[in-house]
């Protein structure tokens, strides 16, 4: 069976999250997001800083409770009421090891007064009882994977440069075997020679125990060459998806097209020579956002009918969805 | 010649752990001249932070403490300066931009109050004006809708968000150096070129010098007049961008060159990574600390550091291929220039 065919593994439908700010104003972090995971996929998720990726991982791995919509995953409403307090503890056990995310700051996100050790080896008590041994040689396997070794286990984070704590984050990941990863900015700290390492390892992995992925990154050449297909996201709402080449060969939104002309070239004349599309105007605010185009003050093309309501995503064909009144 | 405003001169530190000295930066020498923007590449864990962090002594003091060599900051050696004296020159001499916002943004203070004291005790600066000058730095970051972000709390940023109210802090006292930790890995491309022109219209209207420690090579190329490429806590390579892009000397600068994920690599090849690991830093190597990964290492590079070659135009190099008795070898190149131009 082909990807394409299978169910998803992962279906995200209507999803909203709003913090309120005030007691007229809300924050629309998150806004009628929808798109399904299949299994063994990679989705990359890209956009401007603060357009509500990590909060979207978030509610997808039960971090933040969504204000509306719903997350199925492996054909289970993670928000359903459980019924009882035991079932919802097994059901937590349950999504706790089939889901698992990398955090965008690494530091914050490991406990300063455990060992790396402890760190890694927390989650094994969700895949079974372990005998020291096994278990000390797991977490070495789990550090050589990402780069690190067996002199690093009983160290604390703070003694780490920024890059080996990230590494640190996607090895504690890795250690329950889960199915799907929230990947939020896996590689932003890593030299080029280590994201290598880091990015032919998920793969690796992919291609062996068939993981699936949704892949937050700003890189996106790596985005490109990691992922089957790609959403990009815009002031809380989707605005574009589709199959990474075919999104890469004919971007349709103005926004993605802004995008992709800012990607920087690793070459010096290249970078230094080239134009990028300047985004002009102020980037609006997802405070009480109005009924229009979100990027209607930022669009070189804009018209009036972008301020007469919100665009809907519409399939161009071949699952390239765009939300845009004129593409 | 300018005197150059940041100097450093064979520069040594480490920390004390239980585990033995961790031998973080070793014989580190480089100088950044006034509006001048200096990048800082090289292997995660090879002292880059640290190295940087000297400048301000940002670094814990026990456990780590300088082994050798100095720093000086407009010709007066920082590890002379006392804990108020460091904390004046903060914000008002040097911006400094960290690595990891969350570890030096206060989680208990709105971040506009955050910006603004930067100008606390700072004779001439009035209240008001303090408020101005955050809000106006916050909206040059790119922070839409200041009146109401200024009061959020660092939690309630997007990590991009929180990484350029760090940059507005560093930036707003007018410092005549930046130096920048890693700035932008948390910002999209837009925002990251808007923050780029930021810093290039400080150094052009205000000779303001930056140094800019950055794993991304797109920003080392666009931006940096003079390159450092670091390895195992040394300095292996350094000169001009296009030396480095160009004519890259040393094997670990083509090794990471070469591991660029580019927009026209195909999917169903594996990037090429550099294979092994970086040395151990609590017993470095004696020679070269790249020699247990290089394809070309000889006998001699296990035994004894290389020595610096200079090579044309302040391009330099510490690699034993220079050697006039080493076999001479052609490293992958990967950026032609005549491709480019
Ligand atoms: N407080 C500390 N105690 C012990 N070792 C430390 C401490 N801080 C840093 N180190 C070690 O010093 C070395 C250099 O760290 P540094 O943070 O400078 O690396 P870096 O080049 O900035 O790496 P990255 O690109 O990953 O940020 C690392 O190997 C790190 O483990
Ligand atoms: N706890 C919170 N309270 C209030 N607002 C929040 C909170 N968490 C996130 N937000 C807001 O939600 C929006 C989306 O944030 P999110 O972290 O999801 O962005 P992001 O796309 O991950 O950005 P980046 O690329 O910068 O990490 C931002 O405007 C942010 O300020
Ligand atoms: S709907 Fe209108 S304003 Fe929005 S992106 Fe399309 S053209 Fe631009
Ligand atoms: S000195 Fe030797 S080991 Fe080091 S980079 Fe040069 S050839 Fe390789
Ligand atoms: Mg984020
Ligand atoms: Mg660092």
């Amino acid at each position: 069976m082909s990807v394409a065919e299978r169910e998803p593994l992962l279906s995200v439908s209507g999803l909203s999250k709003h913090f309120r700010m005030s007691r007229t104003e809300v924050l629309k972090a998150v806004d009628d997001v929808s798109f399904d995971v299949r299994e063994g996929e990679t989705v990359g998720l890209v956009g401007e800083s603060g357009c509500g990726k990590s909060t979207t991982g978030r509610c997808i791995v039960r971090l933040h409770e969504p204000t509306a919509g719903a997350v199925r995953f492996a054909g289970e409403d993670v928000y359903a009421p459980a019924g009882s307090r035991s079932a919802d503890r097994e059901r937590k056990r349950r999504l706790c090891k089939g889901m698992q995310m990398v955090f965008q700051n690494p530091y914050s996100s490991l406990n300063p007064r455990m060992t790396v050790k402890d760190i890694v080896g927390e989650g094994f008590a969700l895949v079974g009882r372990l005998g020291q041994k096994e278990r000390d040689e797991r977490i070495v396997e789990l550090l050589r994977t990402v780069g690190l070794g067996a002199e690093h286990m009983s160290r604390f984070p703070h003694e780490f440069s920024g890059g080996q704590r990230q590494r640190i984050g996607i090895a504690r990941a890795l250690s329950v075997d889960p199915r799907f990863i929230v990947c939020d900015e896996p590689i932003s700290a890593l030299d080029v020679s280590i994201q290598a390492q880091v990015i032919n390892m998920l793969k690796r992995l992919q291609a062996e125990r068939g993981l699936t992925y949704l892949f937050v990154a700003h890189d996106l050449s790596v985005v490109k060459y990691i992922s089957d297909r790609v959403i990009v996201m815009y002031l809380g709402t989707v605005v574009e998806q589709a199959g990474a080449s075919e999104l890469y060969r004919s971007p349709l939104h103005p926004y993605t097209r802004a995008l992709f002309s800012a990607i920087p070239e690793a070459d010096p004349r290249v970078a230094r020579g080239r134009a990028r599309i300047p985004l002009k105007g102020e980037i609006p605010s997802p405070v009480n956002p109005r009924d229009e185009c979100r990027f209607a003050d930022r669009c070189p093309i804009a018209e009036p009918v972008c301020r007469s309501r919100r665009p809907p995503l519409r399939d161009m064909g071949d699952g390239h969805r765009v939300a845009c009144h004129l593409a | 010649m300018p005197e150059a405003i940041l100097d450093v001169q064979d520069l040594s530190y480490s920390f004390r752990t239980y585990g033995g000295e961790v031998q973080a930066v070793r014989g580190v020498s480089f100088e950044v001249m006034p509006g001048e923007v200096v990048g800082i590449v090289g292997e995660s864990g090879c002292g880059k932070s640290v190295t940087a962090q000297c400048a301000l002594r940002l670094n814990p003091e026990p456990p780590g403490f300088r082994r050798g060599g100095r720093m000086l900051y407009k010709g007066e050696d920082v590890f002379a300066k006392g804990e108020r004296e460091l904390r004046r020159m903060r914000g008002a001499e040097i911006g400094f931009v960290f690595q990891d916002p969350m570890t030096y943004l206060n989680p208990t203070m709105r971040v506009g109050a955050q910006v603004e004291e930067v100008f606390a005790g700072r004779p001439g600066v009035s209240r008001r004006e303090a408020r101005s000058r955050a809000d106006e730095m916050l909206a040059l970051v790119g922070i839409s809708d200041v009146a109401r972000r200024r009061e959020q709390y660092p939690h309630e940023l997007s990590g991009g968000m929180k990484q350029r109210v760090m940059i507005a802090m560093a930036l707003v006292g007018r410092p005549s150096l930046i130096i920048a930790d890693e700035p932008t890995t948390s910002l999209d491309v837009t925002i990251e070129a808007q923050i780029l022109e930021l810093l290039d219209d400080l150094r052009r209207k205000l000779g303001t010098a930056i140094v800019l420690i950055t794993h991304d090579l797109g920003v080392i190329a666009k931006m940096c007049d003079r390159v450092y490429v670091m390895y195992g806590g040394k300095v292996v390579e350094s000169g001009g961008a296009e030396d480095i892009f160009y004519r890259t000397a040393h094997p670990y600068t083509a090794g990471l060159l070469g591991s660029v994920a580019r927009l026209e690599t195909d999917c169903d090849e594996e990037l090429k990574a550099i294979e092994g690991t970086p040395p151990d830093l609590f017993s470095p190597p004696p020679g070269c600390p790249f020699a247990a990964r290089c394809d070309y290492a000889m006998r001699v590079c296990r035994e004894s550091p290389a020595p610096e070659y200079r090579l044309e135009g302040g391009h330099r190099v510490s690699c034993w291929l220079r050697h006039e008795y080493a076999e001479p070898v052609e490293l992958p190149a990967r950026c032609a220039p005549e491709a480019a131009v």
